[in-house]
């Protein structure tokens, strides 16, 4: 689950992380307000979306008079802002930072995340501060510092003075450092993130470290153990159709391609959506029904996956195990009474009541096509997919 | 032959008298799987599916020299139930459960690290050795007992790896699912390693998919100790970048993880990968027929 900058400030506050001095607007007056409140010559704007790259986008504005806080405010807000990250899809902005601008030193890259391979906790820093630190790790790995952290011993000190030097802090800094490194610890610790990331971390003139930027995303496995984070989910920054999928305890992902897929297991998920690309076609969706599938799920599934007007034909790849075919068959039927579809619809059944379920979609209705094998599956849709396009 | 489980393997199943518990349990008394008892805190001393119920892993253990645990209890006590099997001794303790928070799996492994009590999953469908022994939630009727060892990330993928090596006639000598989960037990190579030391396996088939580095790792295992022929296949080709698809484990991050990463490593290997999941039996069947 992604949040705000503003919220993840807010946390970063909580435990001790230093941040500049800002407050969350909704209308152009609050930020107005919010500017005079905040004192200072010059502030920065920045749109609260669940996206990076913001700056390159006009998602950040730096004001130098009460006016043009509220000319970009006025601007940002009730707006959409679209980034490399946010895909075709564009976010709404429903609030702004106003934020007190800094004198910025010298800028780093600091985050905390999950490492796989040693199954630690890991601080990632960088000197190359304020860039993609993806293109940092391919470009100039020397500029890169790892630091892992053992999970029965904890962060150490020395290991935040290594970090310290890569930066080449000096005196009361390094301490600030140590601290601030310390509360990332905490709060990751505390609230189940999955990522913590401080882009830019800067020293500014008077020497402070300030986390300029905040990102926190947590693990979704663990947000129902958090009733406070559960509470900072918008979702009006996610897919429409992905969370009515979430409603109905469904595993669902927009693409943008004309196929839709229905299929149970998230590999065979996957696996189905690269073959219909093997085949020629593009996916529109990603679904896994999951294994304690019913044929009211499945009905859902079904209705969502036709509501997107790309989907030219729909793939149903089913491998029964715990799920059973003739509920996944009887589940189609179900949709296709409730809404009026001549889309082809090519169903292939394998496994668990495969036969039944075979039998059950047998002359239901002439778009429902059933394919011997899944190459045959995909193949037809991609085939149908196209004439009807 | 087979590898970790056969027809001698004890099992108690911790959660049993759940509804998940109740269901795969029965299944697995059906297919012949020495089920032998049951954990459920609290109703020690009661009897569920006719196996006898203990209030602790270490009281099963103790009464029924189980050696391995299978566990269908809900994520927030899930890495509870794998530690308490672990204490109690318990050399394979397979985890179906999904949703286990990351930072409990973190503590888990940290616990288990150096000893010699393996773990399976979590967010995973089990292990099985045909006609012998079937410890979690695979459909028994399609395996076959067989010569081809087959190692998983993903549950029904592996399903379709076995129904085609079962239409194949080669059968499955055992098959283990890894999980889903970014943080999980046995390996890609735990398992080739020992598939490579038993007699009754001929091939291996290993399914991958996009997220992390374990099968980059394992084609490397496979390029210096692996002399039997292994077909991959890896999905995830199509998957967009940070965008978790629906495992936990299943996600490219800073272009890292890749599809296209893992498929070229293994090429490198010597492996035959498949671009089409039904490709895998046959392409098994090819590969043995040329030795």
């Amino acid at each position: 689950m992604n949040i705000h900058e503003f919220q993840a400030k807010q946390l970063f506050k909580d435990y001790q992380i230093p941040i500049p001095h800002s407050l969350v607007a909704k209308t152009a007056d609050e930020a107005v307000q919010a500017a005079i409140h905040l004192a200072g010559d010059s502030w920065v704007i920045k749109a609260q979306v669940h996206a990076g790259g913001r700056g390159k986008v006009g998602g950040v504005k730096f004001a130098k008079t009460t006016e043009e806080v509220r000319d970009y405010a006025d601007n940002m807000l009730g707006s959409t802002l679209a980034t490399h990250q946010t895909g075709s899809i564009a976010l709404p902005i429903h609030s702004v930072l106003v934020e007190r601008s800094s004198a910025i030193q010298s800028e780093f890259y600091l985050s905390l995340l999950v490492d796989r391979h040693t199954e630690r906790l890991c601080f990632i820093a960088s000197i190359a501060g304020g860039m993609d630190i993806e293109a940092v790790a391919a470009e100039t790995p020397e500029k890169i510092t790892r630091v892992f952290i053992d999970p029965a011993a904890g962060l150490q000190a020395y290991q935040c003075r290594q970090v310290a030097f890569s930066f080449a802090l000096q005196g009361e800094q390094i301490k600030q450092l140590t601290q601030l490194m310390q509360g990332m610890e905490r709060l990751f610790l505390a609230k189940d993130a999955s990522q913590i990331e401080i882009n830019p971390l800067v020293a500014t003139e008077s020497g402070e470290l300030l986390a300029l930027d905040a990102k926190i995303n947590f693990d979704d496995n663990a947000v129902a153990l958090h009733q406070d984070i559960q509470a900072l989910h918008d979702t009006s920054q996610e897919d429409a159709k992905e969370n009515i999928a979430k409603q109905f305890d469904l595993n669902y992902i927009t693409l943008e391609g004309s196929i839709g897929c229905m299929v149970n297991g998230a590999g065979l998920a996957m696996a189905t959506m690269d073959l219909v690309k093997l085949k020629g076609g593009t996916p529109a969706n990603f679904l896994d029904v999951g294994g304690g599938t019913t044929t009211e799920k499945v009905t859902e599934a079904f209705k969502l996956i036709v509501s997107d007007s790309n989907v030219k034909a729909v793939l149903v790849n089913i491998f029964g195990g715990i799920v059973q075919c003739d509920v996944i068959a009887q589940g189609i039927i179900d949709a296709l009474q409730q809404i009026n579809t001549d889309l082809p619809v090519i169903v292939r059944l394998e496994g668990t009541h495969a036969e039944e379920g075979r039998a059950l979609l047998h002359n239901v209705a002439p778009n429902i096509i059933a394919a011997e094998d899944l190459d045959h599956a995909a193949e037809e849709a991609v085939k149908l997919a196209g004439v009807v396009a | 032959m087979s590898i970790l489980i056969n027809q001698a393997t004890k099992v108690i199943c911790q959660g049993l008298t759940g509804k998940q518990g109740s269901f795969h349990a029965k299944h697995a008394l059906d297919y012949g799987t020495q089920l032998v008892g049951g954990v459920t805190p609290g109703r020690g001393g009661t009897e569920h599916l006719g196996l006898p119920i203990f209030n602790t892993v270490a009281e099963a253990v103790t009464c029924t020299q189980a050696t391995a645990s299978v566990i269908y209890v809900p994520p927030f006590f899930a890495a509870d139930a794998i530690l308490e099997a672990f204490d109690a001794g318990i050399k394979l303790i397979v985890c179906i459960t999904e949703g286990i928070p990351v930072l409990y799996m973190l503590r888990v492994k940290a616990a288990m690290a150096g000893s010699d009590a393996l773990l399976i999953g979590p967010n995973c469908p089990g292990i099985i050795t045909p006609d012998a022994c079937k410890i979690g939630i695979m459909p028994g009727s399609i395996h076959l007992a067989g010569s081809i060892g087959i190692v998983s990330r993903s549950g029904t993928l592996t399903y379709e790896a076995v129904h085609q090596t079962t239409q194949a006639g080669l059968g499955q000598s055992t098959c283990v699912g890894i999980g889903g989960d970014p943080i999980h037990g046995m390996n890609f190579i735990d398992v080739l390693s020992r598939f490579q030391a038993d007699e009754a396996t001929r091939g291996m088939i290993m399914v991958g998919e996009i997220g992390g580095s374990e099968e980059e790792e394992a084609a490397e295992y496979i390029k210096n100790h692996v002399t039997k022929p292994v077909v991959a296949y890896i999905t995830g080709l199509t998957a967009p970048s940070g965008k978790r698809m629906g495992h936990a484990g299943a996600i490219v991050t800073g272009g890292k993880g890749t599809a296209i990463g893992k498929v070229a490593a293994l090429e490198a290997a010597g492996v035959t990968v498949v671009n089409s999941p039904s490709l895998m039996g046959a392409a098994m069947k090819k590969l043995l027929e040329a030795v």
